[in-house]
């Protein structure tokens, strides 16, 4: 089995692309990924593609160049990218390929995402109720965690304040403007106690990995970084999870917890071993809560770590480096991989201004979202 | 005016006298006991396909909540516009131990909301369809006596 590595990352910039489509941001993205690698698109053998709006993701070789390769689309909501990097790799662990593309793309319309609520294995009348929203559920799940584990909403706005810190110095990012935490907490009320300015937005953008065996890194890159784990789990019962009319008393650790833990287990490393991560911040809340479901603190660390600042950039602890995202929107197929994208440039100690100090050697980067789906991805140089 | 709930088998229909004597209908799995709202045809916690309809406890203890401060995207299908909408508050509510339903809370100022307050479940006018049906919902209210 052979071990892989991230030869080549790519992106196209997040936020709002007048007159482009989903599919030419992927080409940009794509092309930018096997630029770094120095490969030619010919050289890929594989790839998947990622997306919630594009039906097909592959129709991008009408732009790249027919080669007629094997090319697989996925979707699995946030957690889309996870889906499709843990069959990039699958592809090279197995022996089947040896240069594979992994790319993801979307162009969301304005507003909260929306569909058709029996697709989740929900009621119709759940949505007819207005209950059908994801950011009701995260402010319902952060109220209570908030109560139960001593966080104030100052914490939130903290968080909400670093990403757009982090944002204004990642020239692909969507929201470049600082904001202080007054500011954020002081905005319009969305779903109490989450105000506009803790949440993240859909977008539009793509972002690209070119992906070879451990062995052949050398050829394509004097800074590989490597896939150690990439992990998917859905929820088990006892989960309290997003488009839920009802959810058991009886509670069960989270998917994102399931998923980390077989990712470590996976990486043979522990989350003490974690430099960077880049974690879902669909709202400030959501990272908040997902520091301790993915195991780099325990339930209520947080109102301190953040407060002393572990979680910014020349923290002990620096999240969402590029601004996460809160400052680069959620186009859902590219979201994962512009994580990896940022995760690549830190361990390469290519970042620029958000470089993390002393080059970090472990990252980890991790996705969520309906109907309680996650992905955890740990790379090393 | 005609009258129906938002869906058939979901709370005691007719609404009884007085309202907050409703209870949300469930269904509890024969194999394991685990109970779900609403009624599903498979159970979650062990596979099982044999579930039997089941009254659900008519009061609870508020679990979490929020407020829904902007006007939902279809598929919502309630009356307001986006001149007459008005925040409301939604929660979960604890249904004896075994359940927490979420659902719209009637009757309470939300900055009043607290963790662990009692409330019963009710059954409200939710909105008139266009060929005059007045559609009922069920939610909760601050308990009564
Ligand atoms: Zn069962």
């Amino acid at each position: 089995m052979s071990d892989v590595a991230i030869a080549g990352v790519g992106i196209h910039p997040f936020g709002r692309h007048k007159g482009v489509t989903a599919l030419q941001m992927a080409t940009v993205a794509a092309r930018a990924a096997l630029a770094d690698a120095g490969m030619k698109w010919s050289d890929i053998q594989y790839a998947v593609g990622g997306s919630f709006e594009v039906d097909n993701p592959d129709a991008m070789v009408a732009f790249m160049g027919l080669t007629g390769i094997d090319f697989n689309n996925v979707y699995n909501g946030c957690a889309t990218a996870g889906s499709a990097l843990s069959l990039g790799v699958a592809a090279i662990r197995s022996g089947r390929y040896e240069r594979v593309l992994v790319v993801g793309m979307d162009k969301h319309p304005t507003g909260a995402f929306t569909s058709d609520p029996t697709g989740y294995a929900c009621p119709a009348w759940y949505g007819e109720m207005g209950y059908f929203l994801t950011p009701k559920f995260f402010a319902m799940k952060i109220n209570r965690y908030m109560h139960d584990h001593g966080i104030s909403v100052e914490t939130l706005g903290r968080v909400a304040a670093k990403n757009y810190r982090n944002g204004s110095l990642n020239p692909n990012a969507f929201r470049r403007e600082p904001l202080t935490v007054e500011q954020i907490v002081g905005s319009r009320m969305v779903n109490y106690p989450l105000t506009q300015y803790m949440f993240c937005s859909p977008d539009e953008g793509a972002a690209a990995l070119v992906l070879c065996r451990a062995e052949e890194a050398p050829r394509y890159t004097d800074s590989p970084v490597f896939v150690k784990a990439v992990e998917v789990r859905t929820r088990r019962y006892g989960a309290f999870e997003v488009h839920s009319p009802s959810a058991p008393v009886e509670r069960v650790a989270a998917p994102t917890t399931d998923v980390a833990r077989a990712a470590f287990e996976a990486a043979g490393i522990g989350p003490e071993d974690v430099d960077v991560a880049q974690l879902q911040d669909t709202d400030a809340g959501a990272e908040v809560i997902h520091m301790a479901e993915v195991g780099l603190c325990r339930d209520g660390e947080q109102e301190k770590l953040v407060a002393d600042g572990a979680t910014s950039i020349g923290g002990s602890m620096p999240i969402n480096t590029d601004g996460g995202l809160i400052a680069n929107g959620e186009p859902i197929g590219a979201s994962g991989l512009r994580q990896l994208h940022e995760l690549t440039l830190q361990l390469r100690g290519r970042a620029g201004e958000r470089q993390v100090p002393e080059r970090p050697r472990v990252g980890l980067a991790h996705l969520y979202g309906a109907p309680g789906t996650s992905a955890v991805t740990i790379v090393a140089r | 005016m005609p009258q129906r709930p938002i869906e058939d088998g979901l709370f005691t229909w007719p609404v009884p006298d007085p309202p907050n004597r409703a209870a949300l209908i469930g269904a509890r799995c024969a194999d394991c006991r685990a109970v779900t709202f609403p009624a599903s045809p498979g159970c979650p916690r062990c596979g099982a396909d044999r579930m039997e309809a089941e009254d659900l406890p008519t009061r609870g203890t508020l679990y979490t909540w929020t407020t829904q401060e902007f006007l939902p995207k279809e598929p919502y299908a309630g009356p307001e516009t986006a001149q007459t909408f008005q925040p409301w508050a939604v929660g979960y509510v604890e249904l004896g131990d075994v359940l927490r339903v979420e659902g719209r809370l009637f009757d309470v100022d939300p900055a009043a909301l607290d963790f662990g307050m009692e409330l019963d479940v009710v059954v409200r006018p939710f909105t008139i369809r266009e060929d005059g049906t007045e559609v009922f919902t069920f939610g909760f209210a601050p308990a009564a006596g």
